[in-house]
């Protein structure tokens, strides 16, 4: 079982988790002056990266947090978390 | 004459009535006042002193007094515990100390009800379905957090080195306490 860095709890059994996506993706302030491929790509577009990606979790079975996160997509190996408004260390 | 509700225990008397075990006792615990508290710190700490349990400002650590305990379970979230007769009282005080600052203060009392293992091997009934590390140096006396016990969410707090309290939701205390009961059977 994965063990996931919480910044409130520490680390943490993966089950308590629930993944929410890749992180940092800012809503347009201005949707009405998209193109519709524009908000296609907000929408549904992501990174997908081979190797390091910053994403979202909430431990929704410990303290209901959403955090971000930093995970290897290769190994599954965590590099660290951070709480939202906090840069990554 | 409107008829006085009666409180019934989620568990029934077919459960509750437990006898003592080598490995591990379960006992369900009797009602009792629940509140739970979201706000922020500061508003956390007028909270403490009105409720007379300071609230932990540590994660996933319990304070309590004699009848009185206020769980940590989020950096904005506590449980509070207190004598079922004390609901009024604990209501008013927080009110009164709270006034108009942002605080939610929401009595959870028919929604939860409690158990408690204890014994020598109730570490290891708990984790036949429980996957947090449950040694004292990982999980101390005092520790407390919401977890999952199979497939329910609990609130697991250690009130002494064999001792657990178990708050979960009154539909699935039989779930849990069937669970732990199988579990030790297996053991």
């Amino acid at each position: 079982m994965l063990l996931i860095p919480c910044p409130y709890c520490g680390p943490r059994p993966e089950l308590e988790f629930t993944y929410a996506g890749e992180a940092n993706i800012s809503r347009p302030a201005e949707p009405e002056s998209l193109s519709d491929e524009q908000w296609a790509a907000y929408l549904y577009q992501r990174t997908n990266p081979r190797g390091m990606h910053a994403e979202r979790w909430r431990h929704v079975h410990g303290c209901g947090r959403y955090f971000n996160a930093s995970r290897d997509t290769l190994s599954d190996q965590f590099q660290f978390s951070w709480k939202p408004g906090e840069s990554p260390p | 004459m409107a008829e006085q509700p009666v409180r019934q225990s989620a568990l029934g008397a077919a459960r509750a009535t437990q006898g003592p075990h080598a490995a591990a006792c379960l006992r369900a615990l009797p009602a009792a006042s629940r509140f739970s508290f979201r706000g922020s710190p500061p508003e956390a700490e007028t909270a403490g002193v009105a409720f007379g349990v300071p609230f932990s400002l540590q994660s996933c650590r319990a304070h309590q007094t004699e009848d009185r305990a206020a769980l940590w379970l989020g950096p904005d979230e506590w449980l509070l515990l207190a004598p079922e007769d004390a609901a009024r009282a604990v209501q008013a005080a927080l009110i009164r100390a709270l006034g108009e600052r942002p605080y939610a203060l929401i009595g959870i009392a028919h929604r939860n009800t409690a158990l408690e293992i204890s014994g020598p091997r109730a570490t290891m009934v708990l984790n036949a379905g429980c996957p947090l590390d449950l040694h004292t140096s990982r999980f101390p006396v005092g520790m407390c957090t919401r977890t999952i016990l199979g497939k329910a969410e609990i609130i697991l707090w250690r009130t002494a080195s064999e001792v657990f309290h178990i708050d979960v939701w009154r539909t699935f205390a039989p779930y849990v306490w069937d669970f732990l009961i199988e579990a030790r059977a297996r053991l």
